[in-house]
């Protein structure tokens, strides 16, 4: 008997593709990581701290295209609003840097954050208390995107809103959001949002080897969420939401509690989204409500769709070649870069429905039945 | 069918030949008007030229002059422009806003309003004058003394005056500062007096003399008398009765005059309660129109045909855009550029939609979620074009002298011009195109389409031409939209962004292919949002509505009035 494409990590890892593509991350990061840090400055093969913390940022928009790749292309729901999730992750993790700032902040108060001093509060909201301790930072930063998805999800799949009305609801709830976040008087810095950050787990955030492990840290879990995601996906559980995508009524008719399946994997995306959020706001210093934008949000849609939906490492594909084409566009053109971006999308939705990595396929398969 | 075609072309031509013939003769009727006064004026130039680099001893004769000058013109018609043009002059210098330019002493009015820029105008025939720094121009200077008396004759020629809304203004200005002379004035107008309008002010105006009195029975009569009046005055006046010295002793001695005034200040309460209502009422209304305008574009192209169009937005920004370079061409003609724009935008916007309807969206039939993706990135292109052509600096569209203003119903409650035109505006844009929908070939078309596309097909409907149509009118009609919008908001490469969300939330709510719903949708929202603002601060006014919809959607999938039938599977 053939042993089955779909079971544990040993039928994964067969996956010649998968393959393919973790040992290219494992060995860029290996030689990044290690060029930095022990190659001379103005070697040819050193790897500059500007450019491991450009590839660090990649890498977590790669994350939280897997988290949009596994709602959209597996499950057929485009959420329009992912943003939010990355965007709260964020400001999850930049509300512990923002306490670990300490008295080094430009008005020297030892507890409250310099934009908290400048709207004159006495001292800490309580919705900020605790985010000095890591863990529990992390604990919420994951924790409530987690829970705004489940809430949003149970609401919105229970009574079955689907297709384009669930992606313009989405589209409004972090239009919302950054409406809120833009407010003062929400405690989240408003307009400018949180920045100035010193460091984090007690590590000077400036430093080449805190910048090296963050990258590190961040192609590591893209690793893992890859290939916690194939798991999830390739289960029994996978293999109902794929049904789901393809004929919800008769998955339903058929005995299956759909909206629990899709609420479970909303949630599941939304915390990839978050963690790629919070590894996001170390490496670039900053987070502000801009995060929350729609636009953003159907950025993020754009890299699956280019890279290819319905495949993991497509997403991550298409993460990685926009965004950098995205830098390269800005640096050199910045006029071109939304003529360019807008008409990616025109191009590739009529073009290449199933996206570059789509493309590559068609080949394979087309030379094997050659 | 030849004959009828040939009938209808006639027809047009005859109503285009008479709307040029219109235009030609208010134009002509101008310049003959001014050219005749100008003759009249020579004398008027003579006095005012004293004005530039005059000493202040010797400006209280020439306003002495000039305030006899309309007397002295034999025809009533010239005595009336001439008085205008005296009242102005006397207004703008009152208002320090007379100033002369410093090489050939021309008198001009210069409006400053925080700009750079200064808008000059001529002060005897009205011209604009481009052009004009700071440096150009010198104030011609007044001092209190003569301030007083500029104010005493303004009101003595306006008092009197053959315009109702003059005097009305007349008295409302002497209501802020009454004394003796002004009641002598006011009483002597009150004789001569019809209009019940200006009746009723100058009454108030000497009731609010009587509080003064020192009898306790004139004053309390006066406080009674003086219930339920609206005027600001009254409201502070009234009020200071109620009012304790540090000993706790009333201002007011007398305890039936303070009731009486405690009265009166209820009513008037009572009264700018139910006002303030009707204002909110209007701003929702008026919120409503704009929420309505935008979305009913969209409610064509995403409620009938089901294609999601997020370069909507973008759209509406065109037709605004349009506005703008339209008013760059003709300057002059701000009211005819605007009414140009109409159809213009309509047009501009409706081929771009055409285009993007054959270009895209015709390829990606029955995929709704690659179809929102491409349009997207169609809005993205548009946004950067008009970024590169434009600037991404916002652009401001100038309205009309009758669209600026507002219509002041009572001292409470005015109602600016723009905003009123725009809900009507709204709801002549609705009624046409239910029109169009309801009772043309075109509307029928689409409704077949929408229904059952083979079916028509099979009817021999060209589906494909029927598509593009619609999405032309869907997209045709956000240009319009932008037009109204150009008048209420700054002109910029965001606008569309900032609206298409609320576009797609008032379609969603108010039910999808339902036009009807739209309208109620818009209005709906709009005076929520107006309700809630007072509340909650504006931008959480909106956080709230967004939430309800988003609530609202999980209730009622299909909106408010969800379409019936088997359209709707």
């Amino acid at each position: 008997m053939n042993t089955p494409k779909f079971s544990l990590f040993g039928g994964l890892l067969q996956d010649k593709n998968s393959k393919l593509f973790l040992s290219v991350l494992l060995a860029v990061t290996v030689f990044a990581a290690l060029s930095n840090l022990l190659l001379p400055q103005g070697s040819f093969l050193h790897v500059e701290t500007y450019t491991i913390t450009l590839l660090g940022k990649y890498l977590s928009f790669a994350i939280l295209a897997l988290a949009v790749d596994v709602i959209w292309g597996y499950c057929g729901i485009l959420s329009l609003g992912h943003g939010a999730f990355f965007a709260l992750g964020g400001y999850g993790m930049g509300m512990y840097l923002m306490r670990q700032i300490g008295d080094r902040g430009v008005y020297g108060d030892p507890v409250l954050p310099d934009f908290m001093v400048f709207l004159n509060w006495t001292e800490l909201p309580w919705f900020w208390l605790g985010f000095d301790t890591f863990w529990f930072a992390m604990l919420m930063a994951l924790g409530v995107p987690a829970l705004l998805a489940f809430v949003f999800g149970s609401l919105a799949f229970r009574s079955r809103v689907t297709g384009v009305y669930l992606s313009i609801i989405t589209q409004a709830l972090t239009y919302a959001l950054m409406l809120a976040f833009f407010r003062n008087e929400m405690g989240f810095g408003g307009n400018n949002g949180l920045t100035d950050f010193k460091d984090i787990l007690g590590f000077d955030l400036q430093a080449d080897t805190t910048r090296v492990s963050l990258f590190v840290v961040t192609a590591l879990l893209l690793a893992i969420t890859y290939l916690l995601s194939t798991f999830i996906l390739n289960s029994k559980y996978g293999r109902v939401i794929v049904a789901i995508r393809d004929a919800e009524t008769r998955v339903r008719f058929v005995g299956y509690k759909t909206e629990g399946y899709k609420v479970w994997l909303f949630v599941y995306s939304a915390i990839l989204a978050a963690i790629a959020g919070a590894l996001y706001v170390p490496q670039v210093g900053i987070i502000n409500p801009g995060e929350f934008s729609p636009l953003n949000s159907i950025e993020i849609v754009v890299w699956v769709a280019v890279g290819g939906r319905g495949l993991l490492y497509g997403a991550v594909v298409g993460a990685i070649l926009v965004n950098f084409a995205k830098s390269q566009f800005t640096g050199i053109f910045p006029e071109a870069w939304l003529f360019a971006l807008g008409s990616l999308f025109v191009g590739v939705t009529l073009f290449l429905p199933q996206g570059i990595v789509g493309l590559f396929q068609k080949k394979e398969t087309a030379h094997e039945h050659a | 069918m030849p004959a009828n075609r040939n009938n209808t072309l006639n027809k047009f031509w005859l109503l285009a030949f008479l709307l040029f013939m219109l235009t030609v003769s208010t134009y002509v009727d101008d310049v003959f008007a001014s050219d005749n006064v100008g003759n009249k004026l020579n004398e008027l130039e003579k006095i005012t030229s004293q004005l530039p680099q005059i000493n202040l001893d010797s400006l209280g004769a020439v306003i002495v002059r000039l305030e006899a000058f309309p007397a002295t013109l034999a025809s009533k018609k010239d005595a009336e422009k001439a008085s205008k043009i005296v009242l102005n002059i006397f207004e703008e210098l009152l208002a320090g806003k007379l100033y002369y330019l410093k090489d050939d002493n021309t008198l001009v009015s210069v409006e400053t309003d925080g700009h750079a820029e200064l808008s000059v105008r001529e002060i005897l025939s009205t011209k604009p004058l481009a052009n004009i720094k700071k440096q150009d121009i010198e104030k011609v200077r007044t001092n209190n003394k003569l301030r007083k008396v500029l104010r005493e004759t303004i009101a003595g020629m306006t008092l009197f005056s053959s315009d109702a809304a003059l005097r009305k203004k007349a008295v409302n200005n002497l209501m802020n500062n009454l004394d003796e002379n002004n009641i002598q004035m006011l009483t002597k107008a009150r004789e001569r007096e019809t209009k019940p309008g200006v009746l009723q002010n100058i009454d108030t105006a000497l009731f609010l003399w009587q509080l003064e009195s020192a009898e306790p029975e004139t004053r309390k009569q006066a406080a009674n008398a003086l219930s339920g009046t609206l005027e600001p005055v009254v409201r502070n006046r009234l009020s200071k009765f109620l009012l304790q010295n540090s000993e706790g002793d009333f201002l007011e001695p007398d305890k039936g005059v303070r009731l009486a005034a405690e009265k009166s200040l209820e009513r008037i309460e009572a009264k700018r309660k139910f006002y303030n209502f009707i204002e909110t009422m209007f701003f929702g209304l008026s919120l409503g129109s704009v929420l309505l305008l935008i979305a009913i574009g969209l409610s064509i192209t995403f409620g009938v045909m089901g294609v999601i169009n997020m370069a909507h937005g973008e759209l509406i920004m065109l037709g605004a855009y349009t506005t703008y370079v339209l008013q760059q061409l003709m300057p002059n003609n701000i009211g005819a550029s605007i009414l140009l724009a109409i159809p213009v935008a309509f047009l501009v916007s409706g081929l771009a939609g055409v285009l993007i309807e054959r270009g895209v969206i015709q390829f990606l039939k029955g995929r709704p979620l690659e179809t929102l993706l491409a349009t997207f990135g169609i809005s993205l292109v548009l946004q950067q074009a008009v970024r590169s052509i434009f600037s991404p600096l916002n652009r401001q569209v100038k309205s009309p002298e009758w669209m600026s203003g507002a219509l002041d119903i009572n001292p409470v409650l005015a109602i600016t011009y723009n905003r009123l035109y725009v809900v009507v505006f709204s709801l002549l844009v609705f009624a046409v195109l239910l029109l169009i929908m309801k009772r043309t070939v075109l509307g029928l078309y689409v409704r077949a389409v929408s229904q059952n596309r083979d079916m028509a097909k099979a009817m021999g409907i060209r589906g494909e031409w029927v598509d593009a149509m619609t999405f032309g009118l869907g997209s045709g009609i956000a240009g319009v939209a932008g037009v109204a919008l150009s008048q209420l908001t700054n002109v910029g490469p965001n606008l569309g962004q900032a609206y298409i969300i609320d576009s797609f939330m008032v379609v969603v709510f108010g039910g999808v292919g339902n036009l009807w719903g739209t309208l109620v949708g818009g209005f709906t929202l709009g005076v929520a949002n107006k309700f809630l603002e007072p509340a909650v601060g504006a931008v959480l006014a909106k956080i709230i509505v967004l939430i309800f919809i988003i609530l609202f959607i999980q209730k009622r999938p299909s909106g408010l009035f969800p379409q019936k039938g088997r359209a709707a599977e």
